[in-house]
């Protein structure tokens, strides 16, 4: 057992650390910073900043533009990535679909699709969620028919991220209603201009607008848009969940936040002096640094056990990195409502168009904190974590 | 970075598991106890054939020079099989001010009969008012001629029935609380002016209140400088804590199996209880909490060899903080979910939960060491 990292990996941290300080966009790190959102052009400049550096697509294999990097490699990039602050590259394109079709798609589509994935000429979103269909995902009811040389496609999906910015989406439907409800599930992609297609915003409780209701009336799809073989489409689903697996404990963002609550609790004033004075407070922080440290080192088991016995089955210990991942990120948007204290209340009406760079530097924090509970309920609920554990670890 | 036991760690792993498979069953447990002192001289004699007394030493000491994770192994393993025998107090802490203070006469007179398991050690350095400061120490150490006289009273002294020689820490000069000023000493338990208290502790073990009255020894009984040893004492007693933290994971590991075994078993309303999602789900977030306490307990292993003392202590205090946590969480569910029956003396359940609940109040408690952090200035 060694802790330290090696000489090679403390250079590459290095060479990473120095390539985003002289190449992220400040006022893109600083909107990280706040806890704003991006526009899609601060974002599609920094993937395609990243993607000639190729660093874009990390983790797909070398034939496709990846790196070949170690998994030690890819935990250290994502941490500095994460803590810098950056912004990830988008997940739906190059750690979702992008898989699937390197590993389940024809020749065709893996040179159509994905160095357009890689360079984001075409934005991904994830047609999974529907209104019936949340962690009963394999309920779904969106279907796609076979006519001719096309599928016809009807149906809601939900929850669909970011989608008022895609050109593309990656589907599950039904295209066998007679089959158990896993079986006839498949996994069809097309472009977000088709005719019938329309997109609907869902305003969250933060104010914000990440989510939308997405409608199929009479979708036209090519046949060929079909990935893998018809009625598999839940074995690609599974795949691609069980893809993301280290970085969804998100300990760099939640290191990057302990570090602006520290810096904030040294400015802001209570009972007449800086809150990180305030025992109780300080005792607070400490124990929410101390469960990252140990979500930190869990994270890097799971990395070291890749990097030595390779990705192989889903690992579940994976459940554990998004249910402590979710609720320390909560805690730290937590820590830092305590911070502000009634500095929360001002609501930011411009919102995130740019017009209002003067506003008080506490504008975002409380929505950060509503739109944060959506950690533990999305890919895969906690709920459904703690379900997973118990099946596949604890056999019960 | 590498989380794996190396060869020959697995080999030390498999040899002390398979050794406490075959001697230290709950039932075996129960006999030992029954024994002088509260525990097995012929498990001990076994600890010491297979090099186990002697693993942290080094060669040149009579050891197998072993390092941390070597003693990780061996308490995890001693947690899982709920050992009653004086590892800690002997090998740990002991062991611990010999290796790094010792000077060769001492080495030369105590290693051996650890090695070979014919003599034991205790710690005694609880006082009444000390909680878990470990500066705060009002027994004194005046100097007579070229030696010592150690008078005041010492609590809780983990083997201090059996111990053949006892670790006591005083005060040289200085206030009660003064960080500069302590010494360690080695006083022969049966030393005049040494009386000893003994009672069975709340998890099995046995401990004793001890009261020095005018005992006179060497000048060869101090370890260290005997002005100064506030830092040995807490490098020793923060080995002392990365062990417990190991013992807790294997305590919580063994719980967490039994506790998963039963509700797969038990039945009510002509079920397996273990199908009821409520407790799947409590099940599940012991996994979780025994899992952080694992990465904690191998976090403080290898922050033992830190270099900059500041820098390990707090790691071992997080560490500490963290798994005094889910030991709580893990402990209190264990029994929980076995019902009724993990209310009884004849569950072994309920004797993992105690055993876990003294050691969150051993050498700092979660509260204690959260704070220690906290005043650290944090540690991301």
């Amino acid at each position: 057992m060694d802790l330290a990292f090696t000489k090679e990996e403390q250079a590459f941290r290095e060479e990473v650390r120095s390539f985003f300080r002289d190449n992220v966009p400040p006022d893109t790190r600083r909107k990280l910073v706040e806890g704003r959102h991006l526009s899609k052009d601060e974002m599609v400049t920094w993937w395609r900043i990243l993607n000639k550096k190729g660093w874009g697509v990390s983790h797909w294999p070398k034939q496709y533009g990846g790196t070949g990097w170690t998994s030690v490699q890819h935990y250290i990039f994502n941490e500095e990535l994460q803590s810098y602050p950056a912004p990830q590259p988008l997940a739906f394109g190059v750690s979702m679909v992008g898989p699937v079709i390197y590993t389940f798609g024809n020749e065709e589509q893996k040179k159509k699709y994905l160095p357009r994935i890689a360079n984001v000429d075409d934005w991904w979103c994830q047609g999974f969620s529907e209104p019936g269909s949340g962690s009963d995902l394999a309920s779904l009811k969106t279907k796609a028919e076979r006519k001719g040389d096309k599928w016809i496609i009807n149906g809601q999906k939900t929850w669909t991220t970011l989608a008022q910015h895609a050109d593309m989406i990656f589907c599950l439907c039904r295209t066998d209603a007679s089959a158990k409800k896993q079986m006839g599930i498949s996994f069809i992609v097309f472009s977000m201009k088709s005719k019938g297609v329309t997109v609907r915003p869902i305003q969250t409780i933060d104010g914000g607008h990440e989510v939308n209701e997405v409608f199929f009336d009479d979708v036209e799809v090519p046949v060929e848009n079909l990935i893998g073989e018809e009625n598999k489409g839940w074995d690609y689903a599974k795949f691609l969940l069980g893809n993301e697996r280290t970085g969804i404990a998100r300990v760099g963002v939640s290191k990057e936040r302990l570090r602006r609550i520290r810096d904030l609790a040294g400015k802001v004033e209570s009972s007449g002096k800086p809150i990180i004075q305030d025992a109780a407070f300080r005792e607070k922080l400490a124990a929410c640094e101390i469960e990252l440290k140990a979500l930190e080192l869990t994270q890097l088991r799971v990395v070291a056990d890749e990097g030595k016995h390779g990705k192989g089955k889903p690992n579940p210990a994976s459940s554990v990195l998004k249910i402590k991942g979710s609720e320390i990120q909560q805690t730290t948007t937590e820590l830092l409502m305590e911070v502000i204290g009634p500095f929360a209340a001002p609501y930011d009406v411009h919102g995130d168009d740019g017009s209002n760079e003067a506003m008080d530097w506490t504008a975002q924090i409380a929505p950060s904190y509503f739109n944060n509970r959506k950690v533990s309920i999305y890919g895969g609920s906690n709920e459904i974590q703690r379900n997973i554990i118990a099946k596949a670890v604890l056999g019960l | 970075m590498d989380f794996d036991l190396t060869e020959e760690q697995r080999l030390l792993k498999d040899s002390i598991d398979g050794l406490l498979t075959d001697s230290y069953d709950f039932e075996s447990r129960k006999k030992y106890m029954k024994e002088k002192g509260g525990w097995s001289r012929a498990v001990w004699g076994k600890l010491a054939e297979q090099g186990l007394l002697g693993l942290p030493f080094s060669e040149a000491d009579g050891g197998f020079g072993g390092g941390g994770v070597e003693t990780m192994i061996v308490m995890e393993a001693l947690g899982k099989a709920l050992v009653l025998e004086p590892y800690l107090a002997t090998v740990v802490i002991g062991g611990g001010f010999l290796r790094h203070a010792g000077s060769d006469a001492q080495k030369a007179a105590h290693v051996p009969g650890i090695v070979d398991g014919s003599k034991t050690l205790a710690f005694a350095q609880l006082e009444k008012n000390s909680r878990y400061d470990l500066f705060d120490v009002a027994t004194t150490a005046k100097k007579k001629g070229d030696g010592w006289v150690i008078d005041g009273e010492k609590f809780v002294v983990l083997n201090g029935e059996n111990a053949d020689t006892l670790v006591v820490t005083a005060r040289t000069k200085g206030n009660r609380r003064d960080t500069s000023g302590i010494g360690v000493f080695l006083v022969p338990a049966n030393a005049k002016g040494v009386t000893r208290k003994s009672y069975p502790t709340q998890d099995g073990l046995h401990a004793a209140d001890i009261t020095f009255t005018g005992v006179e020894v060497g000048a060869d009984a101090a370890i260290g400088n005997p002005e100064d040893s506030l830092a040995l004492i807490e490098r020793v007693v923060d080995e002392a804590r990365v062990a417990l933290c190991a013992e807790a994971v294997g305590l919580m590991d063994e719980s967490l199996k039994t506790t998963v075994e039963y509700i797969k078993t038990r039945k009510q309303f002509g079920v397996a209880i273990g199908s009821f999602q409520s407790l799947q789900h409590r099940a599940s977030d012991m996994f979780v909490a025994t899992e952080q306490a694992r990465s904690m307990s191998m976090f403080a292993t290898m922050a033992s060899d830190f270099e900059d003392a500041k820098e390990r202590s707090n790691a071992i205090a997080a560490a500490k903080a963290q798994i005094g946590k889910s030991l709580k969480f893990v402990g209190q569910q264990s029994i929980q979910l076995h019902g009724g029956i993990g209310m009884t003396m004849e569950a072994k359940i309920g004797h993992y939960f105690k055993r876990l609940t003294m050691i969150e109040n051993t050498f700092g408690d979660t509260d204690y060491h959260q704070r220690r952090v906290a005043d650290s200035g944090g540690l991301i």
